[in-house]
């Protein structure tokens, strides 16, 4: 559907987009995930044809948005990071807007407005302006306009940025419940919205793509993947009894590496981390019983996302 | 075509939707009457026609024109939705002459509302009718100049106040290039080839032809060209300034 090849950008000396190519396909809800500045504003804003890149080329549907910019952006839907708004405007107004703007006149237009009304929750505020609205209600007429024409193709950048842990559960169920029928395309700082809305995630920095895969593959990249949390519970915790249980762990050949991450009366908390792919509970509670720890607690871990971005976005 | 319109609806909606547009329009009005019976000695002239009024025109629109073009460009710069804008199917020809033509039609209505002038010289006396509904449509012509230069200096700064102040000036400057004391200047430092050009890059000079009552093909091209030109480079201007 959406097919990106090579494409750089360049504002003066900073190459804000560097050489990108991917493509995406049809049910796929693709993560831009990266740092501030890595380029995702950039590469949206390509995508939508509101700016050209320097190099490479872009075709939606097959078609080169270079060749027929209006065509291609009647299948697009697009919310730019921070959703601007003509604030003046009341909330209906603004969509009779954005439905005349797509070719909607009369009954069809006020029927799309009515479904994208009842779609994102606006019917308190449609006689409303839009700067006196709150944030959340903001980037719901945001969305609202986004997919007002029904677009094939769903560009959202940020779109749960500044909004509360409730409104951003809401703007996520939205994505989900749209993603079955549209090509959809996100960026966002957090990671577990890639975990919870994404098919796809693609890490960038510094203008380049550093990773692409599912959210599962990115969370294999972590050292913590199927690592073991252990919790025994110990009277009498000294150094010896400690060192006794962290060297037990060590010589199973499964773990690589164990260490002590808390301990508290009576308490001793431990990490083990895997050698290799194979699991880690069965050892271990296999280690604890021969050993009579009593143990508390035993939770593998799935690997945490926000450590393999630190680890492909810093260097 | 209807994206022009449905952008230019728009636009005359946002006119209507601040108190700037009735103000605007007051000023407009309540200045044009200043103007046409105090100091354009409407009265004392023993002649009953709207000279003085439509005279002043052109320094009327130096300070309200571009108050009017100001938003068109800066606003969507500064609130980002330009952006917006300009992922909808929409041609950079539309938007940009959606714009002008609402803040067109919007000085039209303003020119239309001093109608009570007109009236009042009709009742005064018995004035070249010809003469003044050319000089109306000579008046609306140079307003779309004006407007065209503030509608392109607007895209270029996401600063209302900024754009006002540049299209003030530039406004002035082809004003001004018609105004006989600058015309000697100018002549005393260059040869009179000098002086006739930039005479004849005036509005003054057109404005004032064609409120003598002459509809003269060249002066209505000068205006029209001179919108033209404007709103072509406005459009270049969007485009090569639009991520900024
Ligand atoms: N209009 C612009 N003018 C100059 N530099 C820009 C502009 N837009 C973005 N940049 C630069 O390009 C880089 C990428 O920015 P952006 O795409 O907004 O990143 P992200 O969305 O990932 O935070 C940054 O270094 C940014 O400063
Ligand atoms: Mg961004």
């Amino acid at each position: 559907m959406i097919e990106i090849s090579n494409i750089t950008k360049r504002f003066g000396a900073v190459t804000a987009v560097d050489d990108v190519s991917f493509s995406v396909g049809h049910g796929e809800v693709l993560g831009f995930l990266g740092p501030n500045g890595a380029g995702k504003s950039t590469t949206m804003k390509m995508v939508t044809g509101f700016l050209r890149p320097d190099q490479g080329t872009i075709r939606i549907g097959g078609v080169d948005i270079a060749a027929s910019p209006v065509e291609v952006k009647r299948w697009i839907g697009y919310l730019p990071e921070g959703a601007p708004l003509y604030g003046e405007m009341t909330t209906r107004g603004f969509l009779r807007f954005i439905a005349g703007m797509h070719g909607f006149r009369g009954a069809d237009a006020e029927g799309r407005i009515a479904d994208v009304m009842e779609k994102v929750s606006l019917e308190s505020v449609m006689e409303m302006p839009i700067e006196t609205l709150s944030k959340g209600f903001k980037r719901r007429v945001g969305l609202a306009q986004a997919i007002l024409h029904d677009p094939r193709i769903l560009i959202l950048d940020e779109p749960t940025d500044g909004l509360d842990p409730n409104q951003k559960h809401e703007v996520r169920s939205l994505i989900k419940g749209m993603s079955a029928e549209k090509v959809i395309i996100l960026s966002t700082h957090i990671l577990e919205e890639v975990d919870a809305v994404c098919t796809r995630a693609m890490i960038i920095a510094n203008g380049r793509i550093v990773s692409d895969g599912t959210p599962e593959e990115l969370l294999c990249r972590s050292r913590l993947h199927n690592a073991l949390r252990l919790s025994l519970a110990i009277c009498d915790l000294d150094e010896t009894t400690v060192g006794r249980v962290v060297e037990t762990l060590r010589s199973l050949p499964e773990v690589s590496q164990a260490e002590v991450s808390s301990q508290s009366d009576g308490t001793l908390e431990l990490l083990a981390l895997p050698a290799g792919p194979k699991p880690l509970a069965g050892p271990v509670s296999a280690a604890a019983h021969a050993n009579g720890w009593h143990v508390t607690g035993l939770h593998v871990e799935r690997g945490r996302l926000d450590d393999v971005f630190r680890a492909m976005t810093t260097d | 075509m209807a994206n022009v319109r449905t952008i230019c609806m728009r636009e005359l909606a946002g006119y209507f939707g601040t108190p700037i547009a009735y103000v605007f329009l007051a000023i407009f009005v309540f200045l044009s009457g200043i103007f046409a019976f105090y100091i354009g000695g409407f009265f004392d002239g023993g002649q009953a026609d709207l000279r003085a009024f439509f005279q002043f025109h052109p320094w009327l629109y130096l300070f309200l024109i571009p108050a009017l073009a100001m938003r068109l460009w800066a606003e969507e710069r500064r609130a980002g939705t330009i952006e917006l804008l300009f992922t909808l199917p929409v041609t950079m020809f539309q938007a940009v002459m959606g714009k002008f033509l609402a803040a067109w039609i919007f000085t039209a209505i303003a020119l239309a509302l001093t109608f009570p002038l007109w009236i009042t010289v009709n009742y005064l006396g018995d004035p070249d009718n010809g003469v003044i509904l050319a000089s109306y449509l000579g008046s609306l012509l140079m307003a779309g100049a004006f407007l065209a230069i503030g509608s392109c200096i607007s895209a270029l700064t996401r600063n209302q106040v900024i754009a006002f102040v540049v299209s003030g000036v530039v406004g002035l400057g082809f004003v001004l290039s018609g105004f006989p004391l600058v015309l000697e200047l100018v002549d005393a430092i260059a040869p009179s080839i000098v002086v006739d050009t930039v005479r004849s890059f005036s509005f003054l000079t057109h404005f004032q032809a064609i409120s003598k009552g002459v509809l003269q093909a060249s002066d209505i091209i000068y205006f029209v060209s001179l919108i033209v030109f404007w709103l072509f480079v406005n459009a270049v201007a969007i485009e090569w300034r639009k991520a900024a």
